[in-house]
């Protein structure tokens, strides 16, 4: 935490937890989708779905899947603007046992029938954390430079992916490794304490076994958020 | 370098460099976030651009906000400045601040500072030392990072989220950054800073979190108006040489403590408190229907 974490962010209103990180939510999975989606489904659970109206909490995560950042004064206006990109949405209120008491699940569609599927809880400030992601549980907050990449469960995936991000003088801040089964399809998630270039992007694609690389970089103009 | 830990460690620090309490909050946070003071200037100077245009857009008769509970009382207060008891300085921060967290409450966009709840009380504060007062811009700014290294103490030694201490942590938090910031702006010490800190903490001691309909409107708006005319009060008590007999510290320990022993229907959850009245019962199911609650 720093002082621009005091003295801000800066936001549309009225809440940091319903508006602003739920802004963030959307934004991400635009973000994980990494093209226009045409479909959107947005499952809202405990004090989401109870006050989603009153806090725009609808308007703020729609706005952040059209690729609106928190502060973006379009943002109350997202449903209407949702039409003009060609963006269909539901929003749905659902029961979420055990999950935190703000927390969104966002499926997005896009034009070639790529899918991507997100549950993510604001966690107050603005900040959230992304809990599942594609149906593997996960855990990124979004406010660094981070890698997903999902890949068969092999030998030596691991580490050959390490071994080419400290070739490029990245510092892996954070790691988790999800494995539904042996053998199967596993994802990792990593945060990085700088940022990677392109080429190691490439060379991490490139790797047999890895199905593909999704990197969320930081920007330093929002302090740091993907 | 300060971990913000203790606001008694920074008044140390700023007074044997003989700094103020923002240049020092500069000085240490520009090397944190690996840039420039310059750079860190720059965007302090954004964010009072933002908080000035949200003052702006606030203070207008027709603003609502989206469940249409609140609006106009920014626009009320500020056609009523001249008149008022407080004198023309205290009114138009209050109409300030009332603006400011209409326009949130608009889905308008300003600065959580510390949070989107209190985001009135600084402005209000702050906003009026330029047009009443003669401060310029660059004081302002660092004036805001005084109030932002308070912030930062009082985010990590206690609580600065509704849903865990309160209102206290909230508009307390800010109504003690906002005193100490213009203790800053009138030629205080760091140190009178520090008491100004401890007497707007302690004032706001105990207040609980009880929105209606769990918005940040009522009485999250008013609230603000009380937070900045507690600042005030505060930083002329400091200003004027009164001392807090409890340290600024200890305060926002205790603060910590009391926001811990709130009963949960008082901390957000709109269950208790002002939210649980007639009143407010109504007004709920009235915006979101019968299941609200």
């Amino acid at each position: 935490m720093n002082v621009l974490d005091i003295i801000g962010p800066v936001m549309i209103g009225p809440s940091s937890s319903h508006t602003a990180g739920a802004a963030r939510i959307g934004y991400i999975s635009r973000k994980l989708l990494a093209q226009p989606p045409v479909e959107a489904d947005i499952a809202l659970a405990g004090s989401f779905a109870q006050t989603y109206r009153g806090h725009g909490t609808d308007r703020a995560i729609v706005a952040g899947i059209l690729g609106m950042r928190p502060d973006d004064e379009r943002l109350p206006d997202s449903l209407a603007l949702a039409r003009d990109a060609g963006l269909t949405y539901q929003i749905r209120t659902v029961t979420l046992p055990r999950c935190h008491p703000n927390t969104a699940i966002i499926r997005l569609k896009a034009q070639d029938g790529t899918t991507v599927e997100i549950e993510g809880a604001s966690i107050g400030g603005g900040n959230v954390l992304i809990t599942r992601l594609n149906g593997m549980e996960s855990a990124f907050a979004g406010q660094c430079d981070t890698l997903i990449i999902p890949h068969r469960d092999t030998p030596g995936v691991i580490a050959t992916v390490s071994q080419i991000l400290s070739f490029s003088g990245a510092n892996i801040g954070n790691f988790k490794l999800t494995r539904p089964a042996k053998g199967r399809l596993a994802m990792m998630t990593i945060e990085l304490d700088n940022p990677v270039p392109q080429e190691t992007i490439r060379a991490l694609r490139a790797l047999p076994n890895v199905e593909h690389v999704v990197y969320l970089h930081a920007n330093p103009e929002d302090n740091g958020h993907v | 370098m300060s971990d913000y830990t203790s606001i008694e460690d920074l008044v140390t620090q700023a007074e044997q460099e003989g700094k103020s309490l923002g240049q020092l909050v500069l000085q240490q946070q520009a090397s944190e976030l690996n840039i420039t003071p310059e750079a860190l200037l720059n965007t302090i100077h954004q964010r009072l651009t933002v908080m000035e245009k949200a003052a702006e857009n606030g203070m207008r008769k027709d603003i609502r906000s989206t469940s249409g509970l609140t609006g106009g009382d920014g626009w009320r207060m500020h056609t009523y400045e001249e008149k008022a008891l407080s004198g023309t300085f205290c009114a138009k921060a209050v109409a300030i601040a009332l603006s400011v967290a209409e326009y949130n409450a608009a889905m308008g966009r300003i600065v959580a500072s510390p949070t989107a709840g209190s985001c009135g009380i600084l402005p209000g504060a702050l906003l009026p030392m330029m047009t009443e007062h003669g401060a310029t811009r660059d004081e302002i700014c660092l004036a805001l990072l005084c109030a932002g290294g308070i912030g930062l103490v009082i985010a990590q030694q206690a609580t600065i989220a509704g849903a865990e201490g309160g209102c206290q942590a909230e508009c307390g938090a800010a109504a003690a950054m906002a005193a100490a910031a213009l203790v800053q702006l009138c030629g205080g010490t760091p140190t009178q800073c520090a008491h100004s800190v401890a007497i707007a903490l302690k004032n706001q001691l105990g207040l609980v979190c009880d929105p209606v309909a769990g918005l940040v409107e009522v009485p999250c708006i008013k609230r603000n108006a009380a937070g900045v005319m507690c600042a005030i009060t505060a930083a002329d008590m400091a200003l004027a040489g009164i001392r807090s007999v409890i340290p600024a510290d200890e305060v926002v320990v205790a603060m910590g403590e009391v926001g811990a022993a709130l009963p949960c229907s008082l901390r957000e959850t709109a269950q208790g408190g002002l939210a649980a009245t007639p009143t407010g019962l109504r007004l709920a199911e009235q915006i979101f229907g019968k299941h609200s609650s």
